[in-house]
């Protein structure tokens, strides 16, 4: 097998990274692809919470790389998708513990084994960030559509080219089509342009992901979530499949504009 | 841009255009690390360089930055002072 090593990092803090990362995973086990995804955010784990493996932790990613156990070993299976593998961050160490080779090297065992290899980036662009990027094959840098987090991916794209890697996607995330509607947020035509780079998926804010991560489970699997729906979308394009962007609107389709047409202003 | 509607009510403009003009500034300045200040001093040196060769209108010199996908171009406007020829006849 030659897996794919996919990473997904963002500059600033709090955009989305780890639910993407949790979702993008399942979304493609769903799929039957044999997946890991490796939490690179060291000293700060999330991505075992986030899919609802924080009970099974034995082994983490430093133990790996030290040598403490195999690689095998620190990899925790999902509890509804059997193709679906973690290796958690350690949470007492910081990110000096791992060095970009490391990462190199531990990508290139998992790939024998694995379809995909998706790693959490930590915010920053120190080196659990270098870390997070030095294996990658394709890098899809995450957004919001707001000012912050938009200036922040772009140094990140500008860090990336230099590095000489692929040109990073871009996934816009916590889209309030409300706000882009009333002119109070900026748009994915406006974020596009800022930004220069290939969109590969926008995602609406929605109740369902904080729900679902309250719960442990990957959105994706939530078959009524729109943010579920985006999520699929991705995994799919990465797939190779062409699949059109879904609308933005809350209540996407004819009624949701209808009602809209009767209430103008509400929603 | 704000609308015709919005300019003659003097609205300010939308939130969102806001925030989109202040980035386009923004990161052509974090994309290139040129300062307002080194952008002055480099027209300053580019207009006396030319003065040696040709007569320009040195205070209608503009030198701007403007971005082409993800890259950044300097585009100079230098206008020349129009050289009167006197017919020979």
């Amino acid at each position: 097998m030659d897996g794919k090593v996919l990473t997904i990092t963002s500059g600033k803090g709090g955009v989305g990274k780890t639910t993407a990362t949790a979702n993008l995973g399942a979304g493609l086990a769903d799929s039957g692809k044999k997946v890991v995804c490796i939490d690179a955010d060291i000293g700060l784990r999330n991505l075992d919470v986030v899919l609802g493996l924080e009970n099974r932790i034995v082994y983490d990613l430093v133990d790996v790389v030290e040598g403490r156990c195999r690689t095998r070993q620190a990899m925790i299976r999902d509890k509804r998708l059997s193709e679906l593998y973690l290796i958690p961050a350690a949470q007492t160490r910081d990110k000096s513990a791992v060095s970009p080779s490391d990462m190199v090297r531990l990508c290139d065992e998992l790939r024998q084994e694995f379809d995909w290899i998706l790693i959490d980036s930590p915010a920053g662009i120190e080196r659990g960030f270098r870390n997070a990027i030095a294996p990658a094959d394709i890098i899809l840098v995450l957004t919001n559509p707001e000012v912050a987090a938009v200036r922040d991916a772009d140094r990140i794209i500008g860090i990336v080219e230099a590095e000489e890697k692929n040109p990073p996607k871009l996934v816009i995330n916590r889209i309030k089509a409300d706000m882009v509607r009333r002119g109070d947020m900026l748009s994915v035509e406006d974020v596009l342009e800022l930004l220069a780079i290939d969109l590969i998926g926008m995602v609406p804010e929605d109740e369902s992901v904080i729900q679902a991560t309250n719960r442990g489970m990957p959105v994706v699997l939530d078959g009524k979530s729109r943010a579920g729906q985006a999520f699929r979308n991705i995994a799919s394009r990465l797939l190779g499949k062409d699949v059109p962007f879904m609308s933005m609107e809350e209540e996407g389709g004819f009624l949701g504009r209808l009602s809209r047409l009767i209430r103008p202003g509400g929603n | 841009m704000p609308t015709l509607f919005d300019r003659l009510l003097n609205r300010p403009p939308k939130s969102a255009q806001q925030a989109k003009e202040r980035l386009k500034l923004v990161l052509i300045h974090d994309r290139t690390d040129l300062t307002a200040s080194m952008l002055e001093s480099m027209k300053d040196e580019i207009i006396q360089v030319i003065s040696r060769h040709v007569e320009i209108v040195a205070q209608e010199v503009r030198i701007e930055m403007t971005q082409d996908g993800r890259q950044q171009r300097l585009i100079a406007d230098i206008p020349l002072k129009t050289v009167k020829r006197r017919r020979l006849g």
